[in-house]
């Protein structure tokens, strides 16, 4: 009963986008959408299997789901040790920080051309796109968190006999675990804009490429369901994302 | 500021002295001798990355020429108007959909699903559909800017105090008076996290566009030189739009405390 009311609960939810793919239904079949500017639910799902069956689209899916982990997590793991390096040192934030505010509100797609243009069409330029784009919103994110870790918890860590890493890694990271997850939720997203941007631009492979190739050769209908297909990758991951938001901070929900 | 882990030897005077004055400069300075020093010892290919004297010149150059700038104002251009268009829009999307349940039911699964993807996959669709002008880059900047505008809005009216409404219509204003002189102002911090989210969204958003397709601007620039190996004109196009983001953003949340300067946000502040 309770399964049964969730699914109807989440039928009702998502209905507007039933009611919406049921307009541009009706608009295909009855010829209010041109099929040069838009192709019909039917053609693209038929060009969607067709990409699938071939296997091509795994194949680009898998190349751009390469590059954006390996950008992605590049980014989160530097920009976490790099935001806390700067909470925690003097040195660091003397020194680092002023960098960091310059560059910071940079629209980071400036970085592109350059990346091509040292390293090329393949997976490289894309990583270090993600990577470069990504890194300061999770620097400034892990740098804000630990900088509002109450000292009374460190005080009572290191009289309970904790080490200067029992430390870092058991009360920093964790109270500043909050601030952190949720600047590396708003790089996930930029992360897929940078991808997407950079294959659009110049790639022989990838989700981005299969789309500005389809478009150039006119197959509309393949062109469109690429498109639905990153955009849905991109809401599925954030939906991930979100969830494992919940579970690692499940124990702050416990004191309040 | 943080805190000491153990207890901390008092810092010596000239480091006090360095924190406030020139270490806001040092580490840049010291990054861009150490650029320049290895590329005209040769460490660092000049063709793959110009010493900044060179980009400096270069700039200097571009800028006397007056493609520079008027890359720059059409850029800045087009961003201001698909966030200004954004802004309009997501507020009248996101306070309908706050006070109106059939617009609420309607836009917040599209809003949840569209919020995190990235539209800019619509780019080559958008070009079929409003060509390669002005207005695909424009329509693309809305669609993305648009977003964080309804979903800041929505959580902004969808939280008023009912009493400020109750009050507000008591005291003989209107119902159409209520959006503008109480919804609105009420939920104006909230608001304007959302457009300080969709303005840097539309810089992002502009440069890619204008690189995706032909017709100027800064990315345009920045991709034509890129495609002729021209990394001195790269470069000038990232310190360009560096400085640009800079500027913009850092007056931006300067308008946002104006703005905002009767909340009690900002008084906690002072």
């Amino acid at each position: 009963m309770r399964a049964a009311n969730a699914i109807a609960g989440t039928l009702y939810y998502y209905a507007p986008v039933a009611l919406l793919i049921l307009c541009w239904d009706l608009g295909s079949r009855l010829g209010l959408l041109s099929a040069d500017l838009l192709p019909s639910p039917e053609a693209t799902l038929a060009a969607f299997r067709a990409v699938l069956d071939s296997g091509e689209l795994a194949q680009q899916a898998s190349v751009s789901l390469f590059r954006e982990s390996m950008g992605f997590l590049a980014s989160v793991v530097v920009g976490t040790v790099l935001g806390i390096a700067m909470a925690r040192i003097e040195w660091a934030r003397v020194l680092i920080r002023p960098v960091v505010t310059f560059f910071y509100p940079m629209p980071k797609t400036a970085l592109i051309p350059i990346l091509l243009l040292w390293f090329g069409l393949g997976d490289m330029s894309k990583i270090a796109a993600i990577f470069l784009g990504c890194l300061l919103p999770v620097v400034i994110s892990s740098y804000n968190g630990a900088r509002g870790v109450e000292p009374l918890l460190v005080w009572s860590a290191r009289s309970l006999g904790a080490g200067k890493f029992g430390v870092l890694w058991k009360i920093i990271l964790m109270a500043a675990l909050p601030d952190i997850l949720s600047g590396v939720r708003m790089a996930l997203a930029l992360s897929w804009l940078l991808l997407v941007s950079a294959e659009l631009l110049l790639a022989q492979k990838g989700l981005g490429f299969m789309i500005g190739y389809y478009g150039e050769t006119g197959d509309y209908a393949t062109m469109f369901s690429a498109i639905i297909v990153v955009v849905l990758i991109g809401s599925i991951s954030d939906r991930l994302f979100l969830a494992l938001m919940g579970w690692s901070l499940r124990w702050r929900n416990l004191s309040a | 500021m943080a805190q000491p882990l153990g207890v901390k030897k008092p810092a010596g005077a000239w480091f006090t002295a360095f924190k406030r004055g020139p270490a806001r400069f040092a580490f840049g300075v010291v990054l861009l001798i150490a650029w320049e020093i290895s590329v005209d010892a040769g460490f660092i290919n000049p063709y793959l990355m110009p010493a900044p004297s060179a980009i400096a010149i270069r700039m200097a150059k571009e800028l006397a020429s007056g493609t520079l700038v008027s890359d720059t104002v059409l850029t800045m251009y087009r961003a201001f108007v698909g966030f200004l268009s954004a802004s309009v829009v997501g507020v009248v999307i996101g306070t309908l959909a706050a006070r109106n349940a059939p617009a609420r039911w309607f836009f917040d699964p599209l809003v949840s699903i569209g919020f995190p993807a990235p539209k800019i996959a619509f780019m080559p669709l958008f070009v079929l559909w409003f060509g390669l002008g002005d207005s695909a880059k424009i329509m693309m900047i809305v669609f993305t800017c648009v977003f964080p505008v309804i979903s800041a809005t929505y959580l902004g009216t969808a939280s008023i105090d009912r009493y400020l409404i109750w009050s507000a219509r008591n005291l003989g204003v209107s119902r159409r008076g209520i959006v503008w002189k109480v919804v609105v102002p009420a939920a104006l911090p909230q608001i304007l996290n959302g457009l300080q989210i969709a303005f840097p969204m539309s810089l992002i958003v502009t440069v890619v566009t204008e690189m995706i397709t032909s017709g100027g601007g800064l990315g345009g620039y920045m991709i034509m030189a890129a495609r002729d190996a021209l990394s001195e004109q790269v470069f000038v196009g990232i310190f360009t739009i560096a400085i640009v983001g800079y500027v913009l953003l850092n007056g931006f949340d300067r308008l946002r405390r104006h703005l905002l300067r009767w909340h009690t946000e900002s008084m906690t502040a002072m």
